[in-house]
Order: C-alpha cells, then structure tokens, then sequence
C-alpha cells in the first residue's frame, strides 16, 4: 500500500518541478543576467557560474550608461515612478467607476443595460493602434497629450472593462436578500452597497484590481505614443537600452527584474484575499 | 388596531401580474399566516409589504402609517428570510445588533438587549461565532432574533423553519407561538406547511396564483373551504374530492356516490355535475352494518403521527382516503361520513355542507 503512494508521490514531485522549470526558467535565467556584463552575456556557451556585478544596478539607479561608444543618460528610475503613478492612479479611477458601475449591472435591469455593459466589454476587443491615431491627434488638440491624465483616462480602456466584468459577476453571486436584510434593518441603501455588497464582493475586486494593475502596468503601446519621454513607463523606457553601442542586455535584464518588482510583491500580497475569497465562497452553502 | 394594512397590493414584473389585488390586516398581537402553494406570490406580498418590491401598486399601513412611498429602512418592519440573509463577514451578535445600530442605540444597551433576544432564543453561547460556523438552526435563530431584536410593530417571517430539520421545525412550531405573542407585533407569516399554518395562525390567508383565495380563523377554512382550490390547498392529507351527479328533490339537492347518501339544502342550481369533498378525518370506521356507513377495501394503511391513513376503495370503484384514529381490524371496513361539502363543477365555488342522510347499502 505504501509503496503505489510513494511512486505518486514522486511522479508528482516531477511534475511539478517540471511545470515550475518551465515557467520559472525564463526569470530565473534575466535574474542571472542582470548580475552579468555584457561581454559575460553574450559568451558561448554560456555560464552558470560567475564574478556577479551590481554594474547594471548602479547604472540604472545612478541614471548614466556607460557603453563602449560614450556615456548616456536614462531615465530608468523615473520611468519605474512613471509606470508606479500610471498604474495606481488607473487602477483606483476604474475600481471607483466600475464597482459601483458593476453593481448597478448586477442588481438592477433598466433599457439598454446589456447593450452598455457589453460595449464596455467591446473596448477590449478593439486594436489599440486603430484607437490611437485618432486619439492621438485628438489629445493634441484638446491638450492632453503627453499628460498624466490623458494617459490614465486611456488607460480605462484597459482596467475598466476588466473590473467591471469580473466585479459584476461577483455582485451577481451574492444574494441580494442579504442586502434586502440590511436596508430592512434600517440602513439607508448606500451603507448596504458598502457595508454588505462591496465586502462581499471583495475577493473578486480585489482579483480584478489585481489584474487591472499588471494589465496597465504592462501596457506598451498607449503610452509609446502618447506620451513623451518624461512620462514614459518602465515598458517604453526599455527601449532606451537599445543604444548605438548594441543592446544593453545587462541592464534590459536588471531593468525587467526591478520592473516586475512591484506586481510580484502586489501579487503576493492580493493572494491571501483570493485565497480568503475562494474558502468563503466554498462554505457559503 | 395598530397592526399592518395592505389595501389593494398588485405587484406587475413587465406583463405578467404576480399579485392582484390582495387585502388584508393584521392587529397588533395577532399572527396571520400565508399560506399557498409555492408560486402563489406569498413571498412577493411580503416583500411588498416591507418595501423591498419595486413594482408594488397599492396602500401599506404599519402601526397606522402609511409607509407606501418609504424605503424599506424607514417602515419599521423586522423580517426573518427564507434563506435566513445572514451577513456572512458579521458575527452573530453584530448580525442580531444590525437593527440597533441603525437606530443609533448606544454600545451597552445594544449589547444587553442582543444578549437579552438570545438568551430567549437560547443562542447566547454562539454570539461570537460568524454564519458559516453555526448549524442550520442556530442560523434560523439568529435571524429570527435579528428580525425581532427592534421589537419592530410588524414582523414579516417568510417560512422560517423550511430549512431546518423536521425535529427542530416541530420544537420551533411549539416555541414560536409564545415568543411571538411576547413581543405583541402583528405578524405575517409565510409557509406551505398546513399544520404550521394551524398551530400559529389565529388567521389564516389562502394564496394561490396571486389572488387571496379565502381568509378567515383556520378552523372556518377547514370547515368551509369557499372553493375548490382552498379544499385542495389547505388539509393534510388533502379533502377527498369525487366527481358526483345531483339531483334536486322538493327544495333539497341529493348526491348519492360511494355507498353514501348527502342531502343538501341548496338552490336550484346545484343540481347536476358537481364536485362532493369530505375530509378524511370526517370518515370514521364503524362496526359492520352501521346505519349511514357504507363497506370499503383498504388498498394502503400508512400511520401518521397518532393517526392511520387507509386509501379504501367503495363499491362503486371511487377511492377515499380516511384519517382515522382506530386501526383497521380487516381488509374489509366500514366507513361512516360526518360531512360533506358541495362545490360547484364548473366555478368550484362552495355551494353547500350537508351532513350524512343515510346507507343506501
């Protein structure tokens, strides 16, 4: 009997280390990276030992690039605080529209109810360059080009119709008895929706909320063109590793490892709501 | 006569009437019970009544006020839900201190009459615990207790005890009464349960497809069903119903069928088809040969509670149920009516109630 248990127990242990390599490979590999030089890099074959260097740290946080061709300035640091303020900013814009938003799809049908919800949705099947340019030259006239606000306003095409959708199916599993029992209570209708409804509902905000930041964060192609250099994220600012003097991979490496930074730690952190909110709505019954 | 008053409640989702036109009143200290099959809009009354239905047409009064254009936080009712609509992120003292906190009662007073309300409810030893850790009857008492902790002048319990376990709805139907008569609120109370809706009604509502069939003291329903659909409806086992053919004789109308004979004082038109309903418990057995009984097959004996349940079959092929508290000695009995009530065929309306002429055997 032990013996059949032992051999799954280690076929899974396989299989899951497998799964892991695959998907863990890849950081694992930039996180080497990004402790080498250049000329380490791009050495055949290459190694997995070697003199570590903190050169492309410093190089990002010190703000100047040394290549063989002369010295650059980057801007690394405040392309990291670009993506930070983009990011949150958007991410709070769409939870404060689109939850209350979510509710209203959830609890109440009136005319046209489906048909905005799902234009909401449609946003996201829309090419994004085919957006842009009319967007671009409308910014220019209205002054919103190259802002934080422009951008952010952009951004909702991004986060809002993730959050809604998602946060409007949450709302939908919660019986609205629960908040039929709060207002009966005596409370007035806004503190069932944020006493009852939006607790409830926390698990998938926060899962939503989640998705919307790494989704923004990620963005490449809102910001390449709407925004110039001072207000580029971390995602355009790579670019700028790809010198005269060939591709900084060290610094790309170092760069991408303090860029997913900030979604990891996030991540980390949401996980113990997610998981909070997956054991509640098991016992539910 | 405080109480509630609903006066002409129709609800409307789109084109399909839910509720029409439904009345009724409750006194102050008086329960009355809901009672319908499931669809009958019982529910959607209640909800109306409370304020929670959107659509309602029509005048509620609770303690003399009307409440018609008020949210349902501002009306002053208490109501326990079928589905209990406990907060699952409140302990079970901050769910039953929900309404409290609402009035804006102050922190100790809020904890003494939480603990007050559960003690009563005997749940003062699960207070700290959260929804999901309780069982199913605690849950049902903590709701209960929240609905009553206000001490609100209308309580609205929509079927409390339809999801809780037959031992714990036969000790709550026993509790209810009392606790509820302590609180002197007029009370609605839905349920699809006939011995719940005896036990705790000193009224009692009929509901079917959203029109309010028949109200009255449950023993007047019993007795007098005003029609077909209330015979049906409201007994358990249901009233025996058999399809007969009248005949009116000098001023009284006759109906013979299954070994029995009724005589009618009846118009005129009750003659010809009609429907003939007697209560199982209006069948007795009686020694062979009794005057006015008629011999019958058993088919099926099934005891109930203190009670036998016999299906017989008569000697013209139409089959009875009889609720009987002596059991049958043989297949063959004897089976005595005490009485019987007339419906119309076609409108089911109650036409008449006759008491047994005699055997035609």
């Amino acid at each position: 009997m032990v013996r059949p248990d032992l051999l799954k127990l280690v076929l899974r242990g396989l299989a899951l280390a497998a799964v892991v390599i695959f998907f863990l490979f890849p950081i694992f590999w930039i996180l080497l990276m990004s402790f080498q030089t250049n000329t380490q890099i791009l050495r055949l074959p290459p190694r997995l030992f070697f003199a570590p260097t903190l050169a492309n740290y410093t190089a990002l946080i010190s703000g100047t690039l040394h290549t063989a061709s002369g010295t650059l300035q980057i801007t690394f640091l405040r392309n990291l605080g670009n993506s930070f303020l983009l990011s949150t900013c958007s991410v709070i814009v769409s939870l404060t529209l689109g939850v209350p938003a979510a509710y209203a799809f959830a609890r109440f049908r009136f005319r046209l109810g489906e048909n905005i919800a799902f234009t909401l949705l449609s946003f996201r099947f829309a090419p994004p360059l085919l957006v842009l340019l009319p967007l671009s030259l409308d910014f220019q006239q209205i002054g919103l080009s190259n802002t934080y606000v422009g951008l952010i306003w952009v951004y909702q095409l991004i986060c809002l119709p993730l959050i809604l959708w998602i946060v409007r199916g949450y709302f939908e599993d919660s019986s609205p008895d629960i908040e039929h029992a709060y207002r009966v209570d005596g409370h007035s209708w806004w503190r069932a929706f944020s006493r009852i409804a939006v607790p409830l509902a926390r698990p998938g905000i926060a899962a939503a909320g989640l998705l919307a930041f790494i989704f923004a964060w990620n963005n490449f192609v809102f910001a390449l063109i709407l925004a110039s250099a001072d207000k580029q994220p971390v995602t355009v600012g790579a670019l700028a590793f790809v010198t005269a003097a060939g591709i900084q991979y060290g610094q790309i490496a170092a760069a991408i490892v303090l860029s997913i930074l900030p979604t990891l730690i996030l991540a980390l952190y949401a996980q113990r709501w997610l998981v909070e909110g997956l054991s509640l709505g098991a016992v539910k019954g | 006569m405080a109480g509630i008053t609903a006066e002409r409640i129709s609800v409307i989702y789109g084109k399909r009437r839910v509720l029409r036109e439904v009345s009724l009143e409750v006194a102050a200290g008086k329960t009355l019970v809901l009672f319908g099959p499931s669809g009958a809009g019982k529910s959607v009354l209640l909800r109306a009544i409370a304020g929670l239905e959107p659509n309602t047409q029509g005048l509620v009064r609770i303690a003399g006020a009307d409440v018609s254009a008020l949210g349902p936080e501002r009306r002053g009712v208490g109501v326990a839900f079928q589905n209990f609509a406990l907060y699952p992120h409140f302990s079970a003292f901050d769910n039953i201190a929900s309404p409290l906190r609402a009035q804006g009662v102050v922190a100790g007073e809020i904890g003494r009459r939480v603990e007050k309300i559960a003690a009563l409810l005997k749940i003062g030893h699960v207070l700290n615990q959260f929804p999901r850790e309780l069982s199913n009857g605690q849950r049902q008492r903590t709701a209960l207790a929240r609905a009553l902790v206000g001490e609100p002048k209308a309580l609205l319990l929509d079927d409390p005890l339809r999801n809780v376990d037959a031992k714990l709805r036969y000790e709550m139907r026993l509790e209810l009464p009392r606790l509820l008569r302590g609180f002197g609120a007029a009370v609605i109370y839905v349920t699809q349960d006939f011995r719940e809706a005896m036990a705790l009604g000193d009224e009692v509502a009929i509901l079917a497809g959203g029109e309010l069939l028949q109200l009255g003291t449950p023993e007047t329903i019993y007795a007098t069903p005003n029609n077909v659909a209330v015979a049906r409806l409201f007994g358990d086992p249901p009233m025996n119903l058999l399809a007969v053919e009248t005949e009116t004789r000098g001023g009284e109308t006759v109906a013979a069928i299954a070994g029995f004979r009724f005589r009618f004082v009846a118009s005129a038109e009750a003659a010809g088809k009609a429907l003939l309903g007697i209560r199982p418990d209006a069948l007795a057995l009686v020694p062979a040969g009794t005057r006015g009984a008629a011999p019958m097959t058993i088919l099926a004996d099934t005891p109930l509670h203190d009670r036998h349940v016999l299906l017989v079959r008569a000697k013209d092929g139409n089959e009875l149920v009889v609720s009987s508290r002596v059991p049958a000695t043989s297949d063959e009995v004897w089976v005595k009516p005490d009485v019987a009530l007339l419906f119309a065929q076609a409108s089911g309306l109650h036409m008449a109630t006759a008491v047994q002429e005699r055997a035609m055997a």
